[in-house]
């Protein structure tokens, strides 16, 4: 019996010739990671335990990130605790506002994550990195300082879902509507303790950054990890980044899948969540009745990588927002900020009655720059639409990609390009 | 802590962690501020009626969502003694272990307590016995090294032990 690619780096890194689904192992990490939110407890637990310090700090990644710039005085509090943490121990990766960016996106192009990685981070869209061939999942405060403290970690070897991806995806249809497509079609438990392996042709006509938006929102569907082979792409695309020795898995030929799907992309269609659950999926030929809107934004580390700013670019050219519409353009990273300034795409935003934020999660979880009021409706390019998490328990939150986004803003309603 | 009873508090499926605990209280990590919002965005009530010992039971997926480790210790220190759940998301899951919440998967004890039922679990055997309804159910028992975690309630007293 085979392993899949996720068991293979698990593997790999526990010490073993083999494991299979079920089996508890205790594995090497390659880097662990945190924010504002999380590093704090993390750092509080790792106090109470009897270390000398963290195991290595060149292996550590710190990135305040949601509620950065500071957004009141608590929130201050928690970035100080993380920067005091950060320079004590000499955290090499400990990146402060104006060298930051949203984690999930910052981290592959600082080059911190690779193929064959095992990374854990306090944060649980880490399942981001898979798109580069790493078995990356999303842990709690505690394992964070486990892992700061020991290097290592407890895991459940997971089972295993195939996505096979065949075909090229249409115009205006990116990672995101793939991704949405798989959880309305699975649902928001469809994956729960498993790994979600795509495979399959299809992937070569998929950007990086549409791969990044799809491993981000495994965790949508409960999946413990998405992860995706190492292609051409990938490997240029590490090449790039980082100088880390990175490792290529494929899964064995006779790996074990507890379900295998097909998805053929040049079907799909604009996909949007409606509220309260990512797995409320309707295409947008499936709509009907107008949906009138009050705010998009679009950003996050699922979609506010540099493909996203230049679709929503695209879409907006030219145009204005809505009368009464806030749009809010989120660049995720410095250097996507900077890329976006030096190719005009601010300009079209600005141009366009949107505004553009310094990179920040802020809106996405409700924390600050863009809150809504009872009622509201937002288009958001993020990964949540759950009951009050972008504001008032009564307001609603549409998930959807770029370029759905921005052509929801100029219309007013909920609208495709 | 062997084992819990209490008054049960009843949800339905994907009981998500912004509605344990939202993002707007996450500028504290203190365990009794963040108990004071817990359950807010789907039961105002909880907080004003919820005892030391009480227990939640719901259905499918309970904990999705954000990875914070707030939302088990704003259960946990709102008094809550165990989590009874059909399913529990992972992150979830592991967070609950970590901090020593007793959490017991059992899809048959989830279908038949009602809010209001008197609920007592056995953690070494996973047994629930509803008092109320006298029914008994069988939850999963945690493998030996989780029970060793809860045992010292939680991993960072796990690890400090096993030094």
């Amino acid at each position: 019996m085979g392993m899949t690619m996720t068991q293979k780096i698990l593997a790999a890194h526990a010490g073993l010739e083999k494991v299979e689904a079920g089996q508890l192992i205790e594995a090497d990490l390659d880097l662990v990671l945190g924010n504002d939110i999380t590093s704090p407890v993390a750092i509080k637990e790792m106090e109470k335990m009897n270390v000398e310090g963290v195991f290595d700090k060149d292996k550590i990644a710190l990135v305040p990130d949601h509620f950065v710039p500071n957004k009141d005085i608590k929130s201050a509090e928690h970035c100080k605790c993380v920067r005091e943490f950060a320079y004590r121990n000499g955290i090499t990766n400990y990146f402060e506002v104006g060298e930051m960016g949203i984690e999930h996106a910052l981290l592959p192009e600082k080059g911190l994550t690779v193929a064959g990685d095992v990374i854990i981070g306090a944060d649980s869209h880490t399942c981001t990195y898979g798109a580069l061939g790493a078995f990356s999942t999303g842990v709690g405060s505690t394992d964070m300082a486990a892992g700061m403290a020991t290097g290592k970690a407890w895991f459940k070897v997971p089972g295993a879902i195939k996505f096979r991806l065949i075909g090229k995806p249409a115009q205006w249809v990116s990672g995101k509507d793939i991704i949405l497509h798989i959880i309305g079609m699975i649902g928001v438990d469809g994956a729960l303790y498993k790994s979600m392996e795509f495979v399959g042709e299809g992937i070569s006509n998929l950007t990086m950054d549409d791969r990044f938006t799809i491993a981000n929102m495994a965790i949508e569907a409960g999946g413990k990890n998405g992860i995706f082979p190492a292609d051409d792409a990938a490997v240029a695309y590490m090449k790039e980044h980082s100088k880390k020795k990175y490792t290529i898995y494929e899964a064995d030929e006779d790996a074990v899948y507890d379900e295998e799907y097909t998805i053929d992309l040049s079907m799909l269609r604009p996909t949007i969540a409606f509220p309260h659950l990512p797995e409320n999926t309707k295409t947008v030929d499936e709509i009907g009745e107008d949906i009138k809107i009050d705010q998009v934004v679009i950003g996050s580390c699922t979609n506010g990588r540099l493909d996203d700013l230049r679709i929503a670019a695209k879409v907006l050219a030219g145009k204005h927002v809505a009368k009464g519409m806030r749009c809010i353009v989120i660049p995720a990273t410095q250097s996507i900020y900077m890329q976006a300034m030096e190719e005009g795409l601010l300009k079209t935003f600005i141009e366009a009655g949107a505004v553009v934020s310094t990179p920040t999660c802020g809106p996405c979880l409700g924390g600050y720059m863009g809150i809504l009021a009872e009622g509201e409706r937002c288009v958001s390019t993020t990964n949540r639409n759950f009951v009050g998490r972008m504001g008032h328990v009564k307001s609603e939150i549409y998930l959807a990609s770029p370029a759905v986004a921005a052509a929801s803003a100029v219309a007013g309603k909920i609208a495709c390009p | 802590m062997k084992s819990a009873k209490g008054t049960v508090f009843k949800y339905g499926d994907n009981v998500d962690t912004d509605v344990i605990i939202p993002a707007r209280y996450l500028n504290s990590s203190d365990p009794a501020e963040l108990a004071l919002h817990c359950m807010e965005d789907i039961d105002k009530e909880f907080v004003h009626r919820v005892k030391a010992g009480d227990i939640i039971v719901a259905d499918k997926n309970f904990g999705c969502g954000s990875s914070r480790e707030h939302a088990p210790i704003a259960i946990k220190a709102a008094g809550v003694s165990c989590v009874i759940a059909e399913t529990f998301a992972r992150i979830f899951y592991r967070n609950a272990i970590n901090i020593g919440l007793p959490i017991v998967e059992c899809p048959e004890a989830s279908r038949g307590i009602e809010a209001g039922d008197e609920v007592e679990v056995d953690f070494d055997s996973g047994v629930i016995q509803n008092i109320t309804k006298g029914t008994r159910f069988q939850g999963q028992a945690f493998p030996e090294f989780m029970q060793k975690i809860i045992a010292a309630e939680g991993l960072v007293n796990y690890i400090n032990h096993k030094k």
